[in-house]
C-alpha cells in the first residue's frame, strides 16, 4: 500500500492548482458563468494546453493517463476551484467514448482542445436508470429526445444512446445534422445544458453498447466524486478562515464550542470523502467496480450536503451571496447529487450489489 | 383537550376558502407556486385585496383596525392561503413595527402610521442588521446624533430584505456611546427619500434581488420620528423580536412544499414505479410528514398560550429551529424528487428560462429555493442563537 501521488500526477496537481488559483477567482468565474457561452474558451485552451485532456487518456489512446487516479487528481483540482468548463462531459464522457470506438483522429483533436463533445444519454423521465433508452435508431437515423445534456450548445459532435430493438448503441451526431434539435439553458451551478430532440436525424453507429456505457459511466462517477471532494475542500477551508476571523460577541465565532465541534465533523467528513474517492479510484478496474462506486456516490452525496449547508449556516449571510465564493463551491457540491445517480440510488445499488 | 375544530371554525375555513378562490387570480397563485420572484405590483395588490376584507392585519387589535383573529383563526388562513399558493405578506410594517407603535409609539405616531400600514401608503423595511453586527445586534455602530429637531444619521444597515420597494425604514441606531451596549440605542423611522439615503443590491445565490444595503450619510431624521424614549431602542427591539418569530415555524409553507413534493413523486419514475412507492424516499417523506404534523399540533399550543397572555419566549425560539429544519428538509426532499431536472438554472433572472426547460413534471425551481431557504435558519435569530436562548432558560436560570 502506497498512498502518495506518483511523481506525474503530483505534478499536474501542482500545476493545475497554480494556473487555477492565479486564473479562476470569483470574479473572473462569475463572468464566465454569466456570458452568454457560459464558459471560457480561452481557459479551455489553456487547459487543453497545460495536458489537462491528455491526462484524461490512456497511452494507448493518445494521452499520458487515463486511470482512476489520473481521473481523480484533475477533477479533485477542477472541483476545489469551482471550474464550470464542461471537461466531465466534454473530454472525459465524450473522448472516451471515441477512444473505446477507435476515433483515433477525433481523440486527438479533443486532446488538443479543438473539438467539444456533449453526451447525450439521459432522457426525461429516465432519472438515473442507465437502460432508460427510448430514443430510437432506424437504421442510421435517430429519433428521440434528450434530457439535460451538458455543452450540447457548444459541442461539434453529440454522443447519442439509442436503441434499436433490445439493443442500446451509442452514436456520433454532427451538430449540424438535419433534424438535430439544441434548447439550451444555464445550470443553476454554473455552465449550459440542453434538451435535445432528434427527428430522423443521421448518425453513424459507433459499435458501443450499454455494457460500454457503463463502464464510461463508472469514469464519470470518478470524476464528479473527485470535484465534489475538491469543492467541499474549498468549502472547509473557507469555513474554517471565517470562523477565526469573524468576530461576533467580541470574539471570533469558531471559539463558539456549538460552532467548533461542528467545524472538526466537517473536516472529518471530509477525509472519509477522500477516502471514498480513493477507493472508487482504486477499485476502478477490479471485479468490486461498481459496490465500490455506489459506496463512494452515496457517501460523498452525504457528506456534500452536510459540508454545503453547514458551511452556509456558520458562515451565516455572507453565504448567501453571489459575490461570495462559497455560494458557488456550495452549489457545485449539492448539485453533483445531481449526475450519475444520487444519494438515494446509490443506496438502493450498493444494497443490490451485497445481496447479489 | 379537543382536537376537532368546532362549528364556528369549520366555517371560518369555508369562508376563508371562498374568499381565497373568487379573490386570488390563478396567474399569482402561479408565480407563488413556481417560487417566482415578484413584482412590487403583486405584493401590493394581495395587500390592497386583504385590506379590503379587512385581513390584512389578523394580529392587530380591533381598535386599530385589525381582525384580532385567535389562534386557530390564524392558523386556519396560515393553513388555507399557503394551500392556494397566496402571496406572504410582507410583514415588516403590518407584522413587526405596528405592534411596537402600538405599544410604545405616541398617539400621534399611531394615528399617523398605522392607517399608512393599512392603505398601502408606505412600504416598510427592517433596519437592524449592520456588517459587524448580525447575532451580535447589540453591537451596532449606525449612529444619531441629535442637532436641535432632528437627528443627523451616519453608518450602514445591510441585508434589508425588499429594502429597495420600501420608501421607509426602522432602524435601530446608537444614540449613546458611552454606556453599556444595550442602554444607547435608540428606535427611529428614517424616510428613505431624505437625503443622504442610498440603497445598493446585493444578490442572493439564487440569482434574487431579495436584500439591500441601506448607507446613511448625514441623513437628518425629524425628532418626532423616534419611537419610545431615547435609548430604549433594545427594549422595543426585543419586544419586536417576538412577535417577527410568532409565525416563524411555518407550518403553511411546509404543508404546501409537502404537497408539491408528493405530486412530483407521483409523477416521477423509478425503475418502473412512482418515485413516492420508493421505499427510501417514501421513508424520508413519512419522516418529514410525521415531524409536521406535531410540529402544527406544537405550533397551536403555542400560538393559543400566547394569545392567552403567555409571552411566547423559549417556545418561539423552539418553533423557529424545528419550524425551520422540517421546511429545509422538505426543500431538500423537493430537489432530490425533481431528479436531474433540478440542475437546469430556471430563473426570472434568466429571461426565458423557464418556457425552455420543459421539465415534465413543472416541478418549479426547486434546487434555488433550497439555497434560498438556507436563509430560514440563519434569518431573524440564527437556530445557533435559539439554540442559545432556549439552552439558558432551561439550564441558565430563568427568563
Ligand atoms: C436573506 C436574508 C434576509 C435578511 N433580512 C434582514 C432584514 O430585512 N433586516 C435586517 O435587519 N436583517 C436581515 N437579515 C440579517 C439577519 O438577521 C442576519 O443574517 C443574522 O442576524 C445573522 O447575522 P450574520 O449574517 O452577520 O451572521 P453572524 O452573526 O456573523 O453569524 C455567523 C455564524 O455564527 C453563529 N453564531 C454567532 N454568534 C454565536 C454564538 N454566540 N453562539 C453560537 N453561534 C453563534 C451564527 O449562528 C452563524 O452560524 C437578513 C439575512 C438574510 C440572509
Amino acid at each position: 500500500m502506497n498512498f502518495e501521488l506518483t511523481e506525474e500526477r503530483q505534478m499536474l496537481q501542482d500545476t493545475l492548482r497554480r494556473f487555477l488559483r492565479e486564473k479562476y477567482d470569483t470574479a473572473r468565474r462569475n463572468e464566465i458563468i454569466g456570458s452568454e457561452a457560459g464558459m471560457s474558451p480561452e481557459i479551455w485552451a489553456a487547459l487543453a494546453e497545460l495536458g489537462v485532456i491528455g491526462a484524461l487518456f490512456t497511452e494507448d489512446q493518445g494521452g499520458f493517463g487515463g486511470a482512476g487516479f489520473d481521473i481523480a487528481v484533475v477533477f479533485e483540482e477542477l472541483g476545489r476551484a469551482g471550474v464550470v468548463e464542461p471537461l466531465l462531459d466534454s473530454a472525459l464522457l465524450g473522448g472516451r467514448a471515441l477512444a473505446g470506438a477507435g476515433r483515433d483522429a477525433l481523440v486527438e483533436q479533443v486532446i488538443a482542445g479543438a473539438v467539444h463533445l456533449a453526451f447525450a444519454h439521459g432522457e426525461p423521465g429516465g432519472r438515473y436508470d442507465l437502460d432508460h433508452v427510448q430514443t430510437v435508431a432506424d437504421g442510421n437515423r435517430l429519433t428521440g429526445r434528450k434530457a439535460v445534456v451538458m455543452n450540447a450548445e457548444a459541442a461539434d459532435h453529440l454522443l447519442v444512446s439509442a436503441r434499436s430493438g433490445d439493443e442500446i448503441g451509442l452514436y456520433l451526431v454532427d451538430r449540424s445534422a438535419a433534424g438535430l434539435s439544441v434548447q439550451g439553458y444555464p445550470l443553476l451551478a454554473g455552465g449550459r445544458a440542453a434538451e435535445v430532440t432528434l427527428e430522423n436525424t443521421p448518425a453513424q453507429a459507433l459499435g458501443l453498447g450499454l455494457d460500454d456505457i457503463k463502464d464510461l459511466n463508472a469514469l464519470a462517477i470518478v470524476a464528479q466524486s473527485a470535484e465534489a471532494l475538491g469543492a467541499m475542500e474549498t468549502a472547509t477551508a473557507l469555513t474554517q478562515d471565517y470562523l477565526m476571523t469573524r468576530k461576533q460577541f467580541g470574539r471570533p465565532i469558531g471559539t463558539f464550542q456549538a460552532l467548533a465541534h461542528r467545524m472538526s465533523d466537517l473536516l472529518i467528513e471530509v477525509e472519509q470523502a477522500r477516502s471514498a474517492v480513493i477507493n472508487a479510484a482504486g477499485y476502478l478496474e477490479t471485479d468490486d467496480r461498481d459496490l465500490f462506486l455506489s459506496a463512494t456516490k452515496n457517501l460523498i452525496g452525504r457528506a456534500g450536503r452536510l459540508v454545503a449547508e453547514e458551511s452556509i449556516q456558520m458562515h451565516g449571510g455572507i453565504a448567501m451571496t453571489q459575490e461570495y465564493e462559497l455560494a458557488h463551491i456550495a452549489k457545485r457540491i449539492v448539485m453533483a447529487d445531481h449526475r450519475f445517480g444520487d444519494t438515494d440510488y446509490h443506496l438502493e445499488r450498493y444494497i443490490a450489489l451485497c445481496v447479489a | 383537550m379537543d382536537m376537532s375544530y368546532t362549528p364556528e371554525e369549520q366555517a371560518f375555513r369555508a369562508e376563508v376558502r371562498a374568499f381565497l378562490e373568487a379573490e386570488l387570480s390563478p396567474e399569482l397563485a402561479e408565480k407563488v407556486r413556481l417560487d417566482r420572484d415578484l413584482t412590487k405590483a403583486d405584493m401590493d395588490g394581495w395587500h390592497a385585496t386583504l385590506n379590503a376584507r379587512g385581513w390584512l392585519a389578523p394580529n392587530w387589535p380591533k381598535s386599530f383596525g385589525g381582525a384580532e383573529w385567535n389562534a386557530v383563526q390564524r392558523h386556519i388562513f396560515e393553513e388555507e392561503a399557503c394551500a392556494a399558493h397566496a402571496p406572504r405578506v410582507v410583514p415588516f410594517g403590518l407584522s413587526m413595527l405596528a405592534p411596537v407603535l402600538q405599544k410604545f409609539g405616541s398617539k400621534a405616531q399611531q394615528e399617523h402610521w398605522l392607517p399608512r400600514i393599512l392603505d398601502g401608503s408606505d412600504w416598510w423595511c427592517q433596519g437592524y442588521s449592520e456588517p459587524g453586527a448580525g447575532s451580535d445586534l447589540a453591537s451596532l455602530k449606525t449612529k444619531a446624533v441629535r442637532d436641535g429637531d432632528h437627528y443627523i444619521v451616519n453608518g450602514q444597515k445591510t441585508w434589508t430584505t425588499l429594502g429597495q420597494h420600501a420608501n421607509m425604514i426602522f432602524c435601530l441606531v446608537r444614540t449613546d456611546p458611552d454606556v453599556k451596549q444595550q442602554e444607547g440605542i435608540s428606535f427611529l423611522l428614517i424616510d428613505m427619500d431624505t437625503p443622504g439615503v442610498e440603497v445598493r443590491p446585493i444578490i442572493l445565490l439564487d440569482g434574487t434581488h431579495e436584500v439591500n444595503e441601506v448607507w446613511f450619510t448625514d441623513v437628518k431624521v425629524p425628532v418626532e420620528n423616534l419611537v419610545g424614549e431615547e435609548n430604549k431602542g433594545w427594549t422595543y427591539a426585543k419586544y419586536l423580536l417576538n412577535h417577527e418569530r410568532t409565525n416563524i415555524a411555518g407550518v403553511g409553507f411546509s404543508q404546501a412544499g409537502l404537497a408539491a413534493v408528493k405530486r412530483v413523486a407521483r409523477a416521477e419514475n423509478h425503475n418502473g414505479r412512482p418515485l413516492i412507492e420508493n421505499p427510501h424516499f417514501a421513508a424520508r417523506l413519512a419522516q418529514v410528514e410525521i415531524d409536521l404534523r406535531a410540529m402544527a399540533t406544537t405550533n397551536l399550543r403555542i400560538v393559543s398560550k400566547a394569545a392567552a397572555g403567555g409571552a411566547p419566549g423559549v417556545e418561539a425560539s423552539m418553533l423557529k429551529v424545528k419550524g425551520t429544519i422540517i421546511r429545509q428538509e422538505i426543500n431538500d426532499l423537493a430537489r432530490r424528487a425533481a431528479g436531474p431536472y433540478a440542475m437546469p438554472f430556471a430563473s426570472e433572472a434568466v429571461e426565458g428560462a423557464n418556457d425552455m426547460v420543459p421539465d415534465p413534471h413543472d416541478a418549479g425551481p426547486v434546487a434555488a429555493s433550497y439555497f434560498n431557504n438556507r436563509k430560514l435558519s440563519i434569518f431573524g435569530g440564527s437556530n445557533e442563537i435559539q439554540r442559545g436562548i432556549i439552552a439558558k432558560v432551561a439550564m441558565g436560570g430563568g427568563r
